[in-house]
């Protein structure tokens, strides 16, 4: 029996290639930890698409139980979940996150 | 019921005894915590498998009782 939350997780996570499932939406974030993360894709230059958990309570709930995470924000590339907030950052400043945009074949603006 | 920076060290030493732990908090409302965490059981896996590790230690608390927890984690 699949689960229906986990199937409309997937058609966003699939639909497209940067995801970011956050508290709020890109452009009124409502979370310190969700806004961190749009500042860095948007300094990045990574177009992305902003799911509001807040919106969504399955998928709040939902998204945790998918990703085996228990937190908000959480972001994915290319139908993989690559962390939360300290992880993005920490690639971010390692130079690891514009690593793999690159690897995944994201396009990235010259915002990078 | 907020948490305090004992009892998440003793989560998590509990589920890696080697686990080095050093805790910060950072808002002084027991539920904003940073935390960073050497041990053994990380060697190996990636970032993301390094803090499931940890969150699994917290059991269940986190993102409920322990509203956020900066991590920094590593092998020795």
């Amino acid at each position: 029996m699949t689960n229906p939350v986990f199937e409309r997780i997937e058609g966003e996570i699939n639909a497209n290639p940067v995801v970011l499932f956050m508290k709020g939406t890109p452009v009124f974030p409502q979370c310190g930890f969700s806004a961190r993360v749009v500042q860095i894709l948007s300094h990045v230059g990574v177009p992305f698409k902003g799911v509001n958990v807040l919106e969504d309570g399955e998928i709040r709930e939902g998204i945790k139980a998918y990703a085996n995470w228990p937190t908000i924000p959480q972001l994915y590339v290319k139908g993989e979940f690559v962390g939360g907030c300290d992880i993005i950052m920490e690639m971010f400043q390692a130079g690891e996150l514009q690593e793999l945009m690159k690897e995944k074949g994201v396009p990235v603006s010259a915002g990078a | 019921m907020a948490m305090q920076p004992a009892d998440i060290e003793a989560l998590i030493k509990e589920a890696m005894p080697d686990a080095q732990v050093s805790i910060q908090d950072l808002a002084g409302d027991g539920d904003h915590y940073a935390a960073t965490v050497v041990s053994e059981a990380f060697r190996g896996k990636s970032r993301v498998q390094q803090h499931q590790l940890v969150y699994a230690s917290l059991r269940g608390r986190m993102g409920g009782e322990l509203h956020a927890l900066a991590l920094q984690t590593s092998a020795p």
